[in-house]
């Protein structure tokens, strides 16, 4: 006798066969334990459904909590119609939930052979390839002997295994971060261990997915946080998707503005980050404007999510500086978005975000401004929006822009920029420049990875007809840091000198 | 005595184990001895039959029902606590009305 490796069963719900690395494992039981109000139940159903639905696998679902027509109706919130599943012979309940109002008297020794009888029976009877068990705290309530409804837990596992099913058990736990769950199922029923958390964190609500173990095989480790999306259940927000393999383009692309591609080296790369910080009002979303008219001019599929400004206040403004946004959507390059940050959490703005990209297939997606969301969100949870929103692009190799709005007005940097710069591939500044009583505007190009590019900062003006950038600043020092200062002649030379030296 | 008083009894049980045995002998002794012929006793095995159990929303094994005279009743176990059983089917007050 071989033994062989532990297969993975594919669950069909897309972020939880990625933090799993492929799925729970094939013919076992995995437990999946959360406080309630954790959408244990959502995740039970979701993989019955989707293997129903992807593989053409049956299912069997036992409830130990609520009845059939309970869960019926509320899976048919997400578009499950668990009647046609029923009705094609793909679904079938165990209904053990508690019936309130008969009696029941307990004389003697039990065990809950009619339940194992019953689940084997369902099994066989529509062919099932996966089971659901949930959830196990109510039977529990229902018999008081903890040990024989234990050890008859282990049994239906058992027996789940002998037939070859992958099944999944849900489990309460009182506390988030706490025992894995009552009773201290977990060491006897499975060695693969999902948890859901629902935490309050600053008055905002975060679900994450964990992955405690899993038989000796491979996952990703830690949480992983995840939102309910009405129509299609649990999404998972794989943050590791950087997998760092993307393939890399040499292929430039105009930025919308001569003078910044002269900057740049020719262009940004065409699947690359840009991120312009400056102050409000420095020219962040004229660049964004004109990389947009720059996408389109090419003919390219530009989207834009702006969650600061309204589409006339953006329309108007582009006007001004001679761009006709209007005519640029009416061509059918371009989609602008317009949503207040606050309306949703973070999780729900990527899936949307998310659902626009894969429907309107960009070539170029702008963000103005990334940090309008730092404030709907725990630093955590924008951490993760950021890295998520990053992975999302450089998934579908698209050149992205974001803006990132510095808190003081001469200089300094946003929490933005502390969380991305390490994961964008150009950053550009524009700051505000206070010269002999005067406010001028600068540009740098920080940082261009795989390319070389100025370092100089360059004054930059606009008009009517949009930004154009000029020659460097001679005889300043101190503009990135906020405080610029005037230098005569003699001490730039004297300076250069000093580095001249051998 | 008319058929509509007679007790019916469901026992559920799970293969010929010895908690079986022990159910169905405990239950045939207190008919037997309590309700003497008016009553009406099957034995279900859950192994063979799982479709009744599933009707009936059986768990656990071995499981007595009584569906008539209402309401219905429900006593789990392998019966050895007479006491209980006499009590959860409350036959005492059954055998009581046949002997008034």
């Amino acid at each position: 006798m071989t033994t062989e490796p532990l297969q993975k069963h594919e669950t069909g719900i897309e972020g939880l066969d990625h933090v799993s690395q492929g799925g729970i494992p094939k013919g076992r039981t995995t437990l999946v334990s959360g406080t309630a109000g954790s959408a244990k139940t959502i995740l039970a159903g979701q993989f019955l459904v989707q293997g129903i639905r992807q593989y053409q696998e049956p299912g069997v679902f036992v409830t130990f909590e609520e009845t059939p027509d309970d869960i019926r109706q509320n899976m048919l919130g997400f578009g499950w119609d668990v009647d046609a599943f029923e009705a094609a012979g793909h679904w079938q309940f165990v209904d053990a939930s508690p019936e309130f109002g008969s009696e029941r008297i307990i004389a003697g020794d039990y065990d809950l052979g009619a339940l194992v009888a019953r689940v084997e029976h369902a099994v066989n009877a529509c062919d099932a390839k996966r089971v659901v068990i949930d959830s196990i705290g109510p039977i529990f309530a229902q018999f008081p002997n903890v040990t024989t409804v234990r050890s008859e837990l282990l049994r239906i596992a058992q027996v789940l295994k002998r037939l070859g099913v992958t099944s999944i058990m849900t489990a309460e736990r009182t506390e988030d971060f706490g025992p894995i769950a009552r009773y201290g199922i977990e060491e006897f029923v499975s060695d693969n261990v999902v948890i859901l958390r629902n935490v309050l964190e600053d008055e905002k609500r975060r679900r994450t997915i964990e992955i405690l173990k899993l038989r000796g095989a491979p996952h990703s480790k830690g949480e992983y946080p995840f939102t309910i999306v009405p129509d299609s259940g649990i999404e998972v927000i794989p943050l590791s998707a950087i997998e760092l393999a993307q393939s890399s383009s040499e292929t430039r692309i105009p930025s919308g503005i001569e003078e910044l591609d002269e900057m740049c080296g020719g262009g940004f790369f065409r699947d690359s980050i840009v991120l312009v910080s400056g102050a409000t009002g420095a020219g962040k979303t004229l660049m964004v404007t004109q990389f947009l008219a720059g996408g389109v001019a090419n003919g390219e599929r530009c989207l834009l999510f702006a969650f600061e400004e309204s589409r006339g206040q953006l329309f108007r403004n582009a006007a001004g500086w001679g761009i006709d946004m209007n005519g640029m959507e009416d061509n059918g390059l371009l989609v602008v978005d317009c949503c207040y940050p606050e309306i949703m959490g973070l999780e729900d703005h990527l899936i949307r975000m998310k659902v626009l990209m894969d429907r309107f297939k960009p070539q170029r997606v702008a963000v103005d401004s990334l940090s309008a969301l730092e404030r709907v969100s725990t630093l955590k949870g924008y951490r993760e929006f950021v890295l998520g929103l990053t992975a999302t692009i450089k998934e579908r190799e698209v050149a992205g822009l974001f803006t990132s709005t510095t808190p003081s007005i001469t200089g300094g940097t946003s929490i933005t920029e502390a969380n991305i710069s390490t994961i964008t591939d150009a950053i550009i500044l524009v700051r505000y420049v206070e010269m002999f009583g005067e406010v001028r505007r600068g540009m740098t190009v920080l940082k261009m990875r795989g390319s070389p590019h100025e370092k100089v900062i360059r004054e930059f003006t606009i008009d009517s007809s949009g930004m154009h950038i000029g020659n460097t600043f001679r005889n300043v020092i101190g503009i990135l840091s906020g405080q610029p200062q005037n230098v005569t002649t003699d001490e730039m030379e004297r300076i250069q000198e000093m580095f001249q030296r051998p | 005595m008319t058929s509509a008083e007679k007790v019916i009894l469901k026992l559920y049980v799970t293969g010929r184990t010895p908690r079986s045995q022990r159910a169905i002998g405990a239950l045939q002794k207190i008919c037997e001895e309590e309700l003497a012929g008016s009553y009406d006793l099957t034995v279900i095995d859950v192994l063979e039959h799982p479709q009744l159990a599933e009707e009936e929303k059986i768990l656990a094994t071995p499981t007595v029902i009584r569906s008539l005279p209402p309401p219905i009743r429900r006593i789990i176990g392998d019966l050895s606590e007479a006491e209980k059983v006499l009590l959860g089917l409350d036959l005492t007050t059954i055998t009581n009305n046949i002997s008034e």
